[in-house]
């Protein structure tokens, strides 16, 4: 044995022993997700629609004539709050999938093809560690998404429209903090919709070495359910749809609550949050990393 | 350590197989840092990128992994990294097994995988600091100063807040070694450290790599330039079109090159007959010099045998192969081919 392994030997760094629970690559991970400018610039636009929504009625003062428009669109003179529950109506078949799909599809394929996958792998960051976190990272995405349309769609009715007690949609009326519950549970519900996307957006994501590759692909497909949602032919397929539960929040609305719909929502949701985490897993877990 | 021969380049299974089993085998010293077996990669496509090769790299030993580009070193690196998986064969690092036990292995392993990657819109910094989060093993409170003395350590101070966008080629590389310094390593593997720096830049890598050499740092440096690595390493291993064609230290290899004597005189037809008295072999003559592969024979005998059978000899020299010349003998071409 030579001197230089000797004192190889003597000098062996003690590797420090994990803690059971660490959040700092989490803390990471969400400082990237919401420290990107192009993530920022997605939220930014998402709280401009309650805005933009806001102002719009205020200056025109829309008269009910019969024509289609958003529910809850009418209602905004009269209650402030409804400026929320019409912008979140307003962004949920597409600008909040779109965001959606642009962190998820960029989760593991964005570091794949930055390369900087095989470097945390090599820390290293096991496999199931780096898509849980990933897959965390872009759930707190979906919920601030969700959020924001709320809160400023909730601000900006305050602002220009009187606010007070809230009639539901089976016509009972509650108090504005009741209401502001009710707001609540919808944008959740609405988060936890996208969840279920963002599960798709992970899995896609392992699949390729392209970013903007997974971000359309999981785009697509969320435009694709709703489409398909929408043909009569398909009513067979309708209800294995991930997209098919996304407007049912309308039954948070009620008194008392509708559960039916949003349970099975939620349940399906669960469901393909599963498959695809599974599926996301298992090719993450086999694949080669050679990025 | 003891002498390994050349070829075939067979691995020491007792001493890698007991540092596997054994209790302690981060202070067994026999441990070799790494081992492989048969290690073999066949890609989808069904090409063989790597066909069970017998690395061996002892403890201390800063290794040069050499080889055309496309020979399979990048492959080899990814396949010890746990990054691809082999489809034939196994290894151990620092004396355990992987991929199993990649969690406790490669915290003391710190890599450069064909070239560096960042996040292009963090600073220098912000992207050690992600690495860092990342590690499970590493400390938080010490996070900062060890980050500090990692750039200080490749010279990036200066630039740690600039994006890694505005980093030059040879800046990109110094944060790739900078990550790898961010812990104490047992092991440091660095594929084409020198890729993209200027020659002082090289020079400070080479620096480097023999200080952490010397504080007992095992190294497995990658090349397709031996003289990049000829001056700074203690083994070499070269690679052929997925092969292990040569491993041993870079003596066994200089000898594994025969070196020759090269003669001057005014009588060639006379040296060529007193050569070959000798025993060697002697190539055609050239105007006033005749050379011969020196074989087992001194060359000081052959000088008193050549000057004792009368030749005239103006300059006698002894001619030992370069390892350059082992290198275009063993694989066949000049070292800048791809395979």
């Amino acid at each position: 044995m030579s001197a230089a392994e000797m004192s190889a030997v003597a000098t062996a760094p003690a590797v420090r022993r994990p803690p059971v629970v660490s959040t700092r690559f989490l803390r990471s991970e969400l400082g990237m997700v919401f420290g990107r400018r192009r993530n920022l610039a997605i939220l930014a636009v998402l709280a401009g629609i309650p805005i933009v929504i806001a102002i719009a009625i205020k200056v025109t003062a829309p008269v009910n004539d019969g024509r289609d428009g958003p529910p809850f669109l009418f209602s905004i003179t009269a209650n402030g709050i409804f400026v929320a529950l019409t912008a979140l109506t307003v962004v949920l078949p597409l600008f909040l999938p779109l965001a959606v799909a642009v962190v998820a599809g960029e989760s593991v394929a964005g570091e794949a093809s930055l390369g900087t996958l095989r470097y945390l792998l090599v820390v290293p960051v096991s496999r199931t560690r780096l898509l849980a976190v990933k897959y965390a990272g872009a759930l707190a995405y979906c919920l601030a998404a969700a959020f924001i349309v709320a809160v400023v769609g909730t601000l900006m009715g305050a602002l220009l429209f009187p606010i007070g007690p809230v009639t539901l949609l089976s016509g009972t009326q509650v108090s504005y903090g009741a209401g502001l519950a009710r707001l609540l549970l919808v944008a959740l519900y609405i988060a936890a919709m996208m969840a279920g996307l963002a599960a798709i957006g992970l899995f896609v994501s392992t699949l390729t070495e392209s970013a903007i590759a997974a971000m359309a692909t999981t785009a697509v497909l969320a435009v694709l359910s709703q489409v398909l949602n929408q043909v009569p032919q398909l009513d067979w397929l309708a209800p294995w749809l991930f997209s098919h539960y996304w407007l049912d929040y309308g039954d948070l609305l009620r008194d008392p609550i509708a559960t039916g719909a949003v349970t099975k929502g939620l349940a399906a949701t669960a469901a393909y949050v599963l498959i695809f985490g599974s599926l996301a897993w298992s090719r993450i877990t086999t694949k080669d990393v050679s990025s | 350590m003891t002498a390994r021969s050349l070829e075939p380049a067979v691995p020491q299974q007792g001493a890698a197989g007991s540092a596997v089993s054994g209790p302690a085998p981060r202070l067994d010293p026999d441990a070799t840092a790494v081992t492989t077996t048969g290690l073999a990669k066949r890609f989808r496509g069904g090409q063989l990128a790597v066909a069970g090769i017998d690395l061996l790299v002892p403890h201390g030993a800063v290794y040069g992994f050499l080889g055309p580009n496309g020979s399979g070193k990048t492959t080899t690196i990814r396949m010890l990294l746990g990054l691809v998986s082999p489809t034939a064969g196994s290894h151990t690092l620092l004396g355990r097994s992987m991929p199993a036990s990649a969690a406790q292995v490669l915290p003391r392993v710190g890599a450069l995988v064909e070239g560096p990657a960042f996040h292009p819109y963090l600073s220098g910094r912000a992207n050690l600091a992600r690495l860092d989060a990342a590690d499970r093993t590493a400390d938080p409170s010490t996070a900062g100063r060890r980050i500090d003395t990692a750039l200080d350590r490749v010279g990036l101070t200066a630039a740690a807040k600039k994006r890694y966008r505005a980093y030059s080629l040879g800046m990109r590389q110094r944060l790739g070694i900078a990550a790898a310094l961010l812990q104490p390593r047992e092991l440091l593997v660095l594929d084409e450290p020198t890729n993209g720096l200027d020659p002082q830049g090289t020079r400070e890598v080479r620096t480097l790599v023999q200080e952490l050499a010397s504080d007992g740092v095992t190294v497995l440096i990658s090349s397709h330039l031996l003289s990049e690595v000829e001056q700074i390493c203690t083994h070499v291993g070269v690679m052929h079109v997925g092969k292990l064609v040569a491993q041993g230290t870079l003596d066994e290899l200089r000898r594994s090159q025969q070196p020759r004597v090269a003669v001057e005189t005014t009588a060639p037809a006379a040296a060529v007959r007193a050569l070959a008295e000798l025993g060697l072999t002697p190539g055609p003559i050239e105007g006033r010099h005749v050379t011969a592969a020196l074989g087992e024979a001194e060359p000081e005998k052959v000088l008193a045998a050549l000057v004792h059978a009368g030749v005239p000899v103006r300059q006698f020299t002894l001619d030992e192969a370069g390892l350059e010349d082992v290198f275009v003998a063993l694989t066949g071409e000049g070292f800048d081919v791809s395979g």
